[in-house]
């Protein structure tokens, strides 16, 4: 093995191949472009949210603060379209830039209180869900003609819908694969999973970065609340609780090591992926208990860290065995 | 022995008296007290009543959160809990047998947790994340996914009954506090713990067996987890897979934040971080009886968090020894004592 942090990637792809294969074996009504399409549909507002917690995931980081961002957003949108006459374009623009400078304050505040992630955005989480309260407890509809346009689909061959949405999901990704891969930040997110020695060695500054990472996380999550709002119609205050731990799960799944440094942008597209499968099988399957999810979930979380681990005691052995 | 420790809650004390003070000249009526047919009643007594499952949660992750961990599935546990003890006890095995099986459910859980932290080296935040998501599941295995309700009073005492004028809820904080600190301040146990918090190499290389310590630390966990889980359940009579617990893990944390206890392991206080409970549930009362939207809850611990995080944070309290430093008229030998850390 020449690269082994490409294996996580790997065996992240094989295990989506193996669960379609047992899919389609059992179920062969489920290879349709139906069932794909909706895969992406309904999994669009995790994936794009998973694109931002997978950067500040790789930067060893974490960001609890997303579900209750999403939710904000959602009712944010509903509230002002409801009472205003504003174009549901520039609500967008508003709401993604309070939701990146909210990221961004969080950067602010883990950088400068030298505070663990985890309780700054613990904080956020709170804030934000008590934002989205304090505007509205009642589900909102939402009933603009625009997001009639916003909710429309490509049919595709065999009944098919590739959503807006769902095509957004795949934009998002890209994007994040070419932000991660080949950007100056993207190579900064990585040193600063790989320690904070290895960061300042490249001459990175902490701050900026840091901030930047959780802004782009808070940009990735407010998208994520249009594409819900879009997605459900409404918004609702206590939407997309759990989010943030769905997401987290999504990218370890992806491959992604937790600790940060190491991990693919497009493991986590697989990760949804394999989640959004699981929730189908259920479905399709009809006697599964929808709580099998859960434990399916946390077994392949489990799973996957069991690899990664096997893997860097490998890798280290390796190390420690090219010197002599 | 006692005035270090008053020295120690000091500032958790008083914030709670400050808020008790507050809320009382908003709502006179709050420090009420009545005996009504042998018990004691009062909006003061209900919020000790209702910190329960918080004081508990919190007395175990303050162990956790010593040894630089954090326990995320707690709330997961206390559904799972309180599914098998409602299991057992409709399945007509009475309260003992049920009381035993919850509370190993509880351990046998923490032990896992354990084991992934300590014996696999999976970061505590992940090990603790796969029961959280996957704990709710088992809870609905049990459940086979309703509510579970039962009618057994003797179980039903355990939430809402009363023992020497005082809810049970309250006595079991309470003695679950006490004993926790006793077992672990009259022997070298708490000491131990903070020396895995603030470095396990070195303590494990000066002869600590750091792997059973923290094993024995989620286990704890676990177990005060299952005591909270069986006061939620009898409490509402019924075990709710989905939703008991939900969340509690947070608060939890929170309780022991606002103890003061350091995210990043060391030195802990379980009577703080239990105040901590408690300020939270003040909290909660205050907003509930000043008339405000329960909407506001959220904001103000929010508010509270980041207030706390600024009076913690390691940048701030060296920029404040240096002010300190600055100082003539302190003695250095007392700065060191209060900053923790000597400077260079």
């Amino acid at each position: 093995m020449r690269n082994p942090r490409l294996l996580p990637l790997f065996a992240t792809i094989a295990i989506f191949l193996l669960a379609l294969l047992i899919c389609f074996i059992q179920f062969p009504n489920m290879f349709s472009t139906r069932v794909l399409g909706n895969l992406l549909t309904d999994n669009a507002y995790l994936g794009i949210v998973a694109v931002g917690m997978t950067v500040v995931i790789l930067s060893g980081g974490i960001d609890l603060s997303v579900g209750s961002v999403i939710a904000f957003s959602g009712v944010f949108i509903a509230v002002v379209l409801r009472d205003t006459g504003l174009h549901p374009m520039i609500v967008f623009a508003m709401l993604l830039a309070i939701t990146t400078l909210f990221g961004a304050a969080m950067g602010g505040l883990i950088h400068a209180l030298a505070m663990p992630a985890f309780i700054v955005t613990l904080a956020g989480m709170f804030l934000a869900r008590g934002a989205a309260y304090m505007l509205s407890i009642d589900s909102v509809p939402i009933q603009h003609e625009f997001y009639g346009l916003l909710q429309s689909y490509i049919a595709l061959p065999g009944r098919g819908r590739l959503t807006l949405i769902g095509f957004l999901m795949i934009l998002v990704f890209i994007a994040g694969i070419l932000i991660v891969h080949k950007t100056r930040f993207g190579t900064a997110v990585y040193a600063f999973g790989g320690g904070e020695a290895t960061a300042r060695l490249m001459g990175i500054r902490k701050g900026r970065v840091t901030v930047m990472i959780y802004a782009f996380s808070g940009l990735m999550a407010g998208l994520s609340g249009i594409v819900f709002s879009i997605y459900t119609g409404s918004g609702y205050s206590l939407a997309t609780v759990g989010t943030e731990l769905t997401a987290i799960a999504a990218v370890v799944i992806g491959g992604t090591l937790l600790t940060g440094g190491a991990g693919y942008m497009f493991g986590t597209f697989i990760g949804v992926l394999t989640m959004g499968l699981i929730q189908v099988y259920i479905v399709f399957d009809g006697t599964l208990s929808s709580w099998w999810t859960k434990i399916v979930i946390g077994l392949l979380v489990l799973a996957f860290i069991l690899l990664q681990k096997a893997l860097v005691r490998l890798a280290r052995r390796e190390e420690t065995l090219l010197p002599a | 022995m006692m005035v270090p420790t008053l020295k120690r809650i000091a500032p958790q004390l008083s914030t709670l008296v400050a808020l008790i003070i507050l809320i009382t000249f908003i709502f006179p009526s709050f420090l009420n007290l009545s005996m009504v047919d042998g018990r004691l009643v009062g909006p003061l007594v209900d919020v000790a009543k209702r910190s329960a499952p918080v004081a508990l949660l919190a007395i175990g992750m303050t162990l956790v959160i010593a040894t630089k961990g954090i326990d995320l599935s707690v709330g997961a546990i206390i559904a799972i809990c309180g599914a098998s003890a409602a299991w057992a006890v409709s399945a007509g095995y009475g309260l003992g047998p049920a009381l035993v099986i919850a509370l190993s459910a509880g351990i046998a859980c923490g032990l896992w947790n354990g084991v992934l932290v300590s014996m696999v080296g999976i970061q505590p935040f992940v090990a603790t994340l796969i029961l959280m998501t996957a704990g709710r599941g088992i809870a609905q295995l049990i459940t086979e996914g309703r509510i579970l309700t039962f009618t057994d009073p003797s179980f039903g005492w355990i939430g809402s009954g009363t023992l020497f004028g005082l809810p049970v809820p309250v006595w079991l904080w309470l003695a679950t506090g006490v004993l926790m600190a006793l077992l672990l301040r009259r022997t070298a146990l708490g000491m131990l713990i903070e020396a895995v918090g603030i470095n396990r190499r070195a303590s494990a290389l000066s002869g600590v067996n750091a792997r059973v310590l923290l094993i024995a630390v989620y286990a704890a966990s676990g177990f005060c987890a299952a005591l909270a889980g069986l006061v939620v359940t009898a409490d509402i009579r019924g075990a709710d897979a989905n939703n008991a617990g939900l969340w509690l893990e947070l608060d939890a944390i929170l309780a022991v934040v606002i103890g003061g206890n350091s995210l990043l392991g060391g030195r802990f206080s379980i009577a703080a971080s239990v105040i901590g409970a408690l300020i939270i549930q003040t909290i909660n009362a205050g907003i509930l009886l000043g008339g405000f939207p329960p909407e506001y809850n959220l904001v103000i611990k929010a508010a509270l968090v980041v207030v706390i995080l600024v009076l913690q944070s390691p940048n701030l309290v060296t920029h404040f020894a240096f002010l300190r430093g600055a100082l003539p008229t302190r003695r250095p030998s007392e700065q060191v004592q209060q900053t923790g850390k000597p400077k260079p």
